[in-house]
Formats: C-alpha cells, structure tokens, sequence
C-alpha cells in the first residue's frame, strides 16, 4: 500500500447537551482546528467525507447539511452512515487512490433525538422492529450471551466503568470523568440486565475531524505524521440470532487482515496502546479477545492483572472511551484520533509512556456487527 | 458556556417526523407471515449447502450465498439462548417494562428466534424451555406470536 497518514486532528469538549452549537457550528470548529493542527488551509484539502445519520439527524441528507461548514464547497463531498472509523477508512481510500488531502468529519447530537426510537430503525422492520428491540437491549442480549458462556460476573464487568470512568479525568474532552467504585456500578439502576446505568455510555453530544494525506503533504505539514500501518474492517450477519454473539468474528477477522498488513505478528508484545469502542462496560473484554489480546473469555482478566490499565503493558481507552462520552459515529473517530495523540506524544494527561504503535477499533451495527481496526505509527 | 448565550436567549424547535410506510415482506416472508397468521406456524427455511435451518424463513443463505427452496417446519418450543430483562420503556415496546427479550432456539432450528417473555422473569434462566403463545385475532406480522411463556 501507498503510504498515508493522519496530518491532522480535532476534537470539541463532548457534553450531554450542547445548546451553544448547532451540527454546523461544531463541524466549523473541528474543520478549522484540524486545519490549523495539521498547518494546511482548506484550499489544500480536496476531498471531503462526512459522517452522519439521517435517522440521528432527523433530517435526509444529513451530511449536506454540514457541507459548507467542512469546506465542501468546490469539492468533492460524500458522506458514510456508519461509524466515524469507516469513514476515515473511506477518505484514506481517497487519498490512496490520488486526491491529496481528505478532511473527514463526524457530528452527532444525542440530546435532540431519541435515540431507543431511532436505533430500533436498524432492525429489520419486517422480523425484528416490531418487538421494540433496539441498541441498549441488543446489547444486553449479548452481554447476558458473552457472561453465560464464560461465566462472568457482573463485578467483573464493571471493573471496565471504574477504569474508564477514571481515565476520562486525564482527558479534557471527555463528558463524564467520574472516581466510581465497583460497588457504585453494581447498585445503579437496571436498565436492561446485566447492563445497568453505569455499564451503559452517557448521551452526548459532539463532533470530531481528520484530516488524512498522502506523503507529499504529509512531509509539509506541522505536526509529525502518524502513519497508517494496517487497516481493515469485516461483517457478520445481520440477525442477531444468526450470530454467536459471544464470538465477535468480524472483529478477530478485520483484526487478522490489519495486522498482517501492518506487520503485527503478536499484538500485546506489537501494539502500545488501544481505544477500542465501548459504549457498554462488557464490549471492551469482548473486543479485546477478538482483537486476539488474550484468548477468547479472558478480556476482564486484562483489567485485573492490571494489563490494561494505565501505567499496564497495554493501556485501553487513556480517554476514558465511549463509556465516558459516546457522540454516535463521532465515537469512533474519536478513538481513532485519541490514538494518533498517542503516537504524537500529545495525548497530554493521559499519555501513555513511549506509545509509538497504537490500534483503533470502531463498530456499526446491533452487538458490533462490523468492526473497523486501524493500526496507526509514528514509524513510516 | 459561551458568551453569546448571555446576549441570545436560546431557543428550540420542535418537531415529529411521522412518516408512513408500507412495506411490502417479499415472497419468503408472506409465507412466513401468512403460515403465522392462519396455521398458528412457525416456518424456516433450509440450506441445501450448509443445511443451516434458518428461522424467521429467509430466502438465501448468507454464509452459502445460494438461494434457500426447502421449507421446514419448526416447533413453537424451544430452549432460551440468552435473555435480558428490560426496565426502561419506549412507545414502540410490545409490552410495559419489566419484560424480557430472548434468543430461542427453536426446535428444528439452529439459529435463534428473538422474541419477548412478559411473564414468570424472576424463574427465567438460560437452557428453560418456552412455548410461542399465540394472539387470538392475528394480523400478519411477528406480533402474532403475543409472547414466549416458560413451561
């Protein structure tokens, strides 16, 4: 592959309700702070990729909306539904493929929907939409899945809420940096079990750029380039009674294909740091053993070892991940870009020690149906 | 916060998108609809490939990626897979919380059937047995099936 890098990043302060901003006024922001990270301005950008949700949204096109605002005008402008990691997936297509720069930008308002109502729209309407199902209570289904089948207990989940929780007070972005005990998580309230308040990501609001190029802007720009190594993403069915949903397989498969580009023969010996993308507590155990972290039922036992925790041999989610702020699709994004500061050095109070390679993960889809892995390098 | 909102009072819209649709359910789920509606059954469908039993009856089969012809009867029982008990509620829930959504794998089947449970939550365990119990006046949609109840 020819190579690409990430030149640029922005991120705006995620919060439960953003009255201050409009999507266009925060979609201005990022554009203009990842310009002003990367040292370019927006005529050296010639491409443009939003990510947006109409349903989210409420409103078809959602991503025209914002078009102005991410000086589309003049440009080529397309916009991936999904999350914000498939969206940097497709501007590095771009760049890969001859434009010079792409600006990829991600917004999402979670205080102005509803979003049971709007997530129960990705079932099947015929089978599914009908039952009321949506991304809370599929997930749980496959919590209660992945916890019967391992015999995992509900404390042992929760260790992820108090990590993450607590790492989100180095990371000025994010919504909820809270100090919780395993026992706090364990006595809030039931949403849908085994998943309760604090197993569960917050509402949020927020938008999120990259700004992506090849190695001709790549050498110009201010910032030390953050190289792509290897990326890939993979699905599985979509009936989520199809899936063995305790075994994320898309995501070991999109793994393998990353790895083998990047040149990662044994990820936690490879890898310095991961933001993976959690927005309920027992999804990060579950991508870590698809990521092939530890075998397949030991993802809290990485968490009690202290392996993933700051200052471990690989530390998740520094930011405090999608449990401490989960703008959908921005989400994402948002680990890809809270990576490439770790590569940087720049990750400020959350920095983990001489992080040079770091792996992103984001997912679309009910229970992580299809999962997007980055693995990003200051290296060339 | 932001200095213009000491100058602008912020406002909001609101609004309601009620779109109607109607969607026609394709040939493989009319029969399916149409078995539920008028036979109180649950039908699959068969991969000639991988013999995967498909239930609700699909048309092709994604891992074969071959079209599916053979049709097979499933049973309304079945084993709980996995299950979760629901506390929060939204206008589009077929019943007021707490009620539970489950995985059932239906005899004859060997994909699991999502469904709900609205009784006995405090005895539901992965590996219980249910029975669909159906609606009295039924329509032509999944909703024909009122419930899953543990035997």
């Amino acid at each position: 592959m020819d190579k690409a890098a990430i030149v640029g990043v922005a991120q705006i302060k995620y919060e439960r309700r953003k009255k201050d901003q409009i999507f266009a006024d925060m979609v201005f922001d990022v554009t203009r702070e990842a310009l002003d990270d990367a040292g370019l301005t927006i005529h050296d950008v010639d491409n443009v990729v939003t990510v947006s949700n109409d349903f989210f949204d409420g409103r078809t096109i959602s991503g025209m909306a914002v078009g102005d605002a991410c000086g589309g005008q003049d440009k080529n402008i397309s916009t991936v539904s999904g999350d914000g990691t498939f969206g940097a997936f497709y501007g590095l297509m771009r760049v890969l493929s001859g434009y010079k720069a792409t600006i990829v930008v991600a917004h999402y308002k979670g205080s102005e929907g509803d979003i049971n109502i709007t997530t129960n729209g990705m079932f099947d309407p015929v089978f599914h939409r009908h039952l009321g199902i949506d991304a809370v209570s599929s997930a749980a289904l496959q919590a209660n899945a992945y916890m019967t089948r391992y015999g995992i207990r509900e404390e042992d989940i929760a260790q992820v809420s108090v990590k993450n929780h607590g790492n989100a007070k180095n990371n000025p972005f994010a919504q909820l940096p809270m100090d919780i005990t395993v026992n706090d998580v364990m006595k809030s309230r039931k949403i849908a079990e085994p998943l309760k308040l604090l197993d569960c990501c917050p509402i949020s609001d927020g938008a999120a750029a990259v700004i992506i190029a090849g190695e001709d802007i790549a050498a110009k720009c201010r910032k030390k380039p953050v190289w792509v190594r290897g990326v890939a993403h993979c699905c599985e069915e979509y009936f989520l009674g199809d899936r063995d949903l305790s075994n994320p397989v898309a995501l070991r498969e999109a793994a393998t294909r990353a790895y083998a580009m990047a040149g990662i023969r044994n990820p936690i010996e490879d890898i310095d740091v991961a933001e993976v993308l959690e927005p309920f507590s027992y999804m990060e155990p579950l991508w870590l053993e698809g990521l092939g972290f530890c075998e397949p039922g030991a993802g809290c036992s990485l968490i009690t070892k202290g392996i993933t925790v700051m200052g471990g041999k690989l530390p998740v989610n520094p930011s405090g991940g999608a449990l401490s702020a989960n703008p959908v699709l921005v989400a994402g994004l948002a680990r890809l870009i809270e990576a490439a500061l770790q590569v940087r050095g720049e990750a400020g109070a959350r920095q983990v020690k001489n992080a040079d390679t770091a792996l992103a993960q984001g997912f679309n889809g009910p229970c992580g149906q299809s999962h997007c892995v980055w693995i990003i390098s200051g290296t060339k | 916060m932001t200095e213009w909102l000491k100058s602008v009072e912020p406002l909001t819209l609101k609004g309601q998108i009620a779109v109607p649709y109607t969607w026609w359910v394709g040939e493989t789920g009319g029969r399916f609809m149409a078995a539920l509606r008028d036979h109180r059954k649950i039908l699959g469908t068969k991969c000639s490939s991988c013999k995967t039993v498909y239930v609700p009856a699909r048309k092709s089969c994604g891992r074969c990626f071959i079209d599916m012809e053979e049709w097979v009867d499933i049973a309304d029982e079945g084993v709980i897979q996995a299950y979760t008990i629901v506390h929060y509620g939204h206008p589009v829930q077929p019943a007021k919380p707490p009620f539970a959504y489950a995985l059932i794998r239906l005899d004859g089947a060997d994909v699991g059937f999502l469904h709900v449970i609205k009784k006995d939550l405090d005895r539901i365990k992965n590996g219980l047995r249910v029975k669909a119990k159906f609606r009295a006046e039924r329509t032509g949609t999944i909703l024909d099936i009122d419930s899953f109840e543990l035997m």
